[in-house]
């Protein structure tokens, strides 16, 4: 039986500190989910490995500059953004081009494109597999793990901070960018009605294409702040971030930009309180009771608009 | 000595005659098969060909074990497995069109049923079950966890209960590892007992696979002849009006949700059926055996066998779990990438040929039909249609 006064009370306060950062990561994987949603209305269900394509990219590049101690200066990791990104967005372009371009030009069913996309997801899980082999590797350290400050009893870390404020600023500018300039514009005709869009001139294929460069690149931005964080990378390291990011996606409403940040945060502290209270070793399930949960009792999420049910 | 210790010829022999008496059983006592059987023969010259190949195959693999040494028939016995555990996905992603990514977890269920129901995990049942009473037991709790999960998932779109059923393999997992008093967690369950049989030197012994494949091969052709059925029959009609267009079914009539709890309830309880047999087999299952990468690997045979074919997932599941063993002479890298080509095998499949190696006769001219009428046929909710509208007016990328 769960010790409520303790995982409610007293501990209470460190577990929101760490659900929050965490809810950050899944809010930046969760985007991703929610733009091709919005666009194509299917399920990127290899947006996990876009995700650790992100994680595995950085780390290739802070190794490069890393020293013996397997540690790297902190601009170095501002720096590691760049490529980090324009990596994942690659991924999550070839993705595209490959698994699915080609069902869209026919027409395919539904089901079809979830195959492709479980296909294309498990072989690039395993093309890292046989690259970088089976083992845990170390993702560089660069930044001090000691506490910056605390706030009462509860020690912050640089990386919490670093998280949130990356997360604040790219949802801010995601939004901006959707809401603010033509191509947003362009976007979102395609989301509310890809036929009419057509007719209007828009290029449905260059706003597909862009969506996906947008998604890959909060995954990618994601993946090195995951990096950042948890220190590790592993080919299968992508899994169930992405499946608690796709939760934290329909938590708050799927094909919902701002949805997906409510999602995450919700996510990611019920996940840390719940740990607290169940278990490190139940952690895993409450994602999934949740969703199941969000899905049987309002599947159009917190901030949904009708988009969840069936056809 | 076991019954089956004979040598080869009298073996062949003895499995050949029970084969003939079981089809000569099976033609007395359904006639709605013998009748037809009789026709082939008389007046449909089409058919000839085609059933005595059946025949043929049902046949040999009945005789694998008279000309196979025991590796063999370990291999031969798990193809097996792996063919029910294909074939009752197939009803659920072939016929039905639904996407069920945590198959494995009725697998485990199943296993785990066996595992505990037998005496053999932390907790004793105050009965002796053998695996003939557990697998009805087993049958009825997977059928059951189907219709648990299904009934909330299955009101949603596609997609969702593609990513539930993932999670709710995961959850079957984490939970076989974490509820010890039950499952003694990631030691697994030793010593589950093998089927025991009603007189004296029971054939189902440890150094022994043959009656444990031509059991699985028993209940493979009882579960062929089943699906079979139900695919010719209403129900099977209104599988393929859901997985076609729902709406459309919804709006003829067809009670779309119920049917549809159907064909994933059948296709869970297939999966525990094969999981029993497996565990009481095997005789050790831990969390380690029930993987996602195992629902993958059904879903992969599937897939390439020809969704809604029969004969397709039969062959998907013997290819894809021999393929392995016949490469098993080159180097450990080709050995390794065996998963990632089951990965690149469904994008793949579902780009150039969506319906199969077998193609199912029903489904191989709807997709015809598909490719010829892009565009025009789409469904509301469908992903966009073909380009074939778009392209001229976006003016690039022209197909």
């Amino acid at each position: 039986m769960p010790d409520w006064g303790t995982c409610l009370g007293s501990e209470l306060q460190f577990r929101v500190v760490g659900g929050l950062s965490t809810g950050s990561i899944y809010a930046l994987i969760a985007l991703g989910y929610t733009l091709v949603y919005g666009v194509l209305q299917l399920i990127n269900f290899a947006h996990s490995e876009v995700f650790m394509s992100g994680i595995l990219a950085g780390m290739l590049f802070l190794n490069v500059f890393a020293g013996g101690d397997q540690t790297v200066a902190p601009f170095l990791f501002v720096v590691a953004f760049l490529p980090t990104m324009a990596a994942a967005a690659g991924v999550a372009v070839a993705l595209e081009r490959v698994a699915y371009r080609p069902l869209r030009r026919r027409g395919a069913s539904r089901l079809a494109y979830l195959i492709s996309a479980i296909g294309a997801s498990f072989f690039m899980s395993n093309l890292v597999l046989l690259w970088r082999g089976r083992e845990f590797e170390n993702f560089p350290r660069s930044i001090d793990p000691a506490p910056l400050f605390n706030i009462g009893r509860v020690p912050i870390q640089t990386a919490d901070i670093v998280v949130l404020i990356v997360m604040v600023i790219m949802m801010v500018g995601l939004d901006r960018f959707v809401q603010r300039t033509r191509t947003g514009k362009g976007i979102r005709a395609v989301a509310q009605d890809v036929e009419t869009a057509g007719l209007m001139g828009v290029d449905i294929n260059r706003m597909v294409t862009i969506t996906f460069v947008i998604g890959g690149m909060l995954a990618g931005a994601a993946g090195l702040l995951y990096g950042l964080k948890f220190g590790v990378m592993r080919f299968d390291i992508g899994f169930l971030p992405g499946i608690k990011a796709f939760t934290a996606a329909v938590l708050g409403g799927i094909g919902n930009i701002r949805g997906a940040m409510l999602g995450g945060m919700t996510l990611g502290l019920m996940e840390s309180i719940g740990a607290g209270c169940f278990g490190n070793a139940w952690k895993d399930v409450i994602a999934f009771v949740l969703l199941v949960g969000v899905l049987m009792f309002r599947p159009t999420g917190i901030l949904g608009e009708g988009v969840g049910q069936k056809a | 000595m076991t019954p089956l210790a004979l040598g080869p010829w009298p073996r062949v022999g003895l499995v050949f005659g029970g084969f003939a008496v079981a089809i000569w059983l099976l033609a007395m006592l359904e006639r709605r098969i013998g009748e037809p059987v009789r026709r082939f023969y008389d007046s449909n010259e089409r058919w000839a060909f085609p059933s005595s190949f059946m025949l043929f195959i049902v046949g040999g693999a009945a005789v694998v074990p008279a000309f196979s040494d025991k590796v063999q028939i370990e291999l031969a016995f798990i193809v097996g497995v792996f063919a029910l555990l294909s074939l009752g996905l197939n009803v659920v992603v072939g016929f039905a069109g639904l996407l069920d990514l945590g198959y494995v977890a009725f697998f485990a269920i199943g296993a785990y049923t066996m595992g505990v129901l037998s005496n053999a995990g932390p907790i004793q049942i105050p009965w002796d079950l053998s695996m003939w009473q557990v697998l009805p037991a087993a049958v009825a709790i997977t059928l059951l966890a189907g219709f648990l999960l299904g009934a909330p998932t299955l009101r949603l779109r596609g997609d969702y209960l593609a990513i539930v059923t993932l999670g709710f393999g995961e959850i079957v997992r984490i939970v076989a590892q974490n509820l010890e008093p039950v499952t003694r967690g990631s030691k697994g369950i030793i010593g589950i007992p093998p089927p025991k049989v009603p007189f004296e030197g029971t054939p189902f012994a440890v150094d022994n696979p043959t009656p444990f494949y031509l059991t699985t091969f028993a209940f493979l052709l009882i579960m062929i002849l089943v699906i079979r059925r139900l695919n010719h029959s209403r129900v099977g009609r209104y599988w393929a009006a859901i997985r076609e267009d729902e709406v459309a079914a919804e709006a003829m009539g067809v009670p779309t949700l119920k049917y549809k709890l159907w064909a994933f309830a059948i296709g869970a309880s297939t999966s525990g059926f094969a999981g029993v047999i497996y565990a009481s087999r095997v005789g050790f299952i831990s969390p380690e055996s029930f993987q996602l990468i195992t629902s993958i690997t059904i879903l992969a045979m599937v897939v390439l066998g020809g969704l809604g074919s029969i004969a397709g997932a039969l062959v998907g599941a013997a290819i894809i779990q021999m393929v392995p063993e016949v490469l098993r002479s080159l180097p450990a890298q080709v050995q390794d990438a065996r998963y990632l080509i089951f990965g690149a095998i469904l994008v793949a499949m579902m780009i150039f040929r969506p319906q199969g190696v077998i193609p199912s006769r029903r489904r191989a001219a709807e997709l015809k039909g598909e490719v010829m009428e892009a565009g025009v046929t789409a469904m509301p909710g469908e992903a966009p249609p073909a380009d074939v509208i778009r392209e001229p007016i976006s003016g690039e990328e022209g197909t």
